[in-house]
């Protein structure tokens, strides 16, 4: 049993604060929990971004075949994961865009009576070239190039010059 | 004046904060040496807190279905980044709180906690691990797979033996005749918004009644304090032993990781409804002893199916468990009573048969 002083002598060589040693501490038990919220969260962050999606389909696809659509008239068809618009003009001529519209994304649609490219969302026109002719939209829809062979009409993704 | 301490200020003034808090900061945790066992329910607490997360992060890809929900988790494990992790720490930590959860309640058991005035503490815990239970089971059939889709077969055929309620209950559990595409999006509804929302209600309560009356004193060492007060010890909750349960839930995380990096949880293989069940079907290996059980139990007892009796016989025991303290007569200083030998009786056998359940072909 200490007595009193001696209780007091020992507390006393114990109180003194070690200032380094006790932020020594501080800053390696600080350090370890923040290395390990970092340890943790790292793998949920990553978690959280979706996995890219190949883009299927490549460059070509095959977007309809000859005598599906009548003279002045438009379908959509798949290119990769997104739709693509496939137009036989008055004269019979095909061309074939982008069918997402550049203001909000929605898909447009080729309107017989305006002759035009006409989105339903904002009213956005383009005409048959796919450029921007009026109402919101900001750039021309994705031209596409269109190439009949034998029974089937083909759409590829213009290469950059 | 820091702004910590203004945000608090703000909270005090309009909340009475400090007198909120008040009660946490009188709270004491007896310290004796047993006192290790009181980390156990906090540890469960924890590894339910990993489960809602990493749950709600499987639900960002997971599909409920026959025909997505295999190809979903496959996904999952494959494709998206640590995808393989988060799903590992799921299954693992569910595995673990189940094993917690028994290895509280068995000390609260041996200990004495469940005594009056801690009797509706207990039966809100026993639910409790009925509700784990639960989600184990629900949970298990999600990834669509033979094991999971034959153990539900088997789980849910049992739920069938009971009496007059059970066809009717299994039925509702399939949602139909068989276990199907319909059945798993039942338990995916179980799973994520039922069995959650009552497990949050029944923890809120059980930490409230803790909260309320305190952390109890085996009766040998209350008794030993009663008379002779100078020789009890506690120490504060806060900060004191809540530094340490802290320190328990890092390790208890570290061992999670190092357990689903290392050994990373099987996907298995699609279930296949018009397959024949493949050889070693086994229920999860908290359900093992009671499965273990039904299968020793001969075809027919005197004029009753032995299905029924072992399906009866659990059912009894459950309520007999559910109501444990009231069948203790209240005398204060008894230490050694019948529950503790039932305790240990029921804890060997439970041991048991899961060991022989796992061992047996």
């Amino acid at each position: 049993m200490p007595t009193p002083e001696q209780a007091i002598v020992n507390s006393s060589q114990l109180l003194p604060p070690p200032t380094p040693r006790r932020r020594f501490v501080k800053v390696l038990l600080g350090g370890g929990l923040l290395a390990s919220a970092a340890a943790f969260l790292y793998p949920v962050l990553r978690y959280l971004v979706p996995p890219t999606t190949a883009d299927l389909g490549g460059d070509s696809v095959v977007a309809g075949r000859v005598g599906e659509l009548k003279l002045n008239s438009g379908k959509i068809f798949r290119f990769g994961s997104r739709p693509g618009l496939l137009i036989r003009t008055a004269s019979g001529e095909y061309r074939a865009m982008s069918a997402t519209c550049t203001h909000l994304s929605c898909t447009v649609q080729y309107r017989d009576d305006l002759r035009e490219v006409w989105c339903a969302c904002h009213n956005g026109k383009y005409n048959l070239d796919g450029r921007n002719i009026s109402g919101p939209p900001p750039r021309p829809l994705e031209a596409f190039d269109v190439q009949v062979r034998g029974d089937e009409i083909f759409v590829r993704r213009r290469r950059e010059a | 004046m820091s702004p910590l301490r203004n945000v608090r200020n703000w909270l005090d003034e309009r909340l009475e904060w400090d007198e909120l808090v008040a009660p946490l900061r009188k709270k004491t945790v007896p310290l004796h040496r047993f006192s290790y066992w009181y980390f156990l329910g906090g540890i469960t607490l924890f590894l339910f807190v990993i489960q809602v997360l990493t749950g709600i992060l499987l639900l960002l890809y997971y599909r409920p279905g026959a025909n997505e929900a295999f190809e979903s988790i496959q996904y999952i494990m494959t494709q998206v980044q640590f995808g393989w992790l988060i799903r590992s720490i799921h299954s693992w930590s569910a595995n673990l709180m189940i094993f917690t959860a028994f290895a509280h309640m068995f000390s609260v058991l041996f200990l004495k906690a469940y005594r009056k005035p801690r009797e509706l503490t207990w039966v809100s815990g026993v639910i409790l691990l009925f509700v784990v239970m639960g989600f184990g089971f629900s949970g298990y059939l999600l990834p669509w797979n033979t094991l999971a889709f034959f153990a539900t077969k088997v789980g849910t055929e049992i739920t069938g033996q009971v009496p007059i309620v059970g066809r009717p209950m299994m039925i509702f559990l399939r949602g139909g005749e068989e276990v199907t595409g319909a059945t798993l999006t039942r338990f995916f509804g179980f799973h994520v918004a039922v069995l959650p929302g009552l497990a949050t209600v029944l923890i809120l309560l059980h930490l409230l009644l803790v909260q309320r009356l305190g952390i109890s004193v085996p009766p040998r060492l209350e008794a030993e304090w009663s008379a002779n007060p100078s020789a009890k010890r506690q120490m504060k909750f806060f900060p004191n032993f809540a530094l340490r349960e802290l320190m328990a839930w890092y390790v208890a995380l570290a061992v999670l990781g190092a357990l689903a990096a290392i050994f990373p949880w099987n996907l298995g293989v699609k279930a296949d409804p018009f397959s024949p069940a493949p050889a070693g079907i086994k229920p999860e290996w908290y359900f093992l002893f009671m499965f273990q059980t039904l299968k020793l139990i001969p075809a027919k007892m005197w004029f009753i199916d032995g299905e029924v009796v072992g399906v009866l016989a659990f059912g009894l025991l459950g309520m007999l468990w559910l109501l444990l303290p009231f069948l203790e007569s209240s005398q204060p200083l008894r230490t050694k009573s019948w529950i503790t030998g039932f305790a240990a009786l029921a804890l060997a056998y439970i041991t048991g048969m899961s060991l022989y359940g796992h061992l047996a072909r």
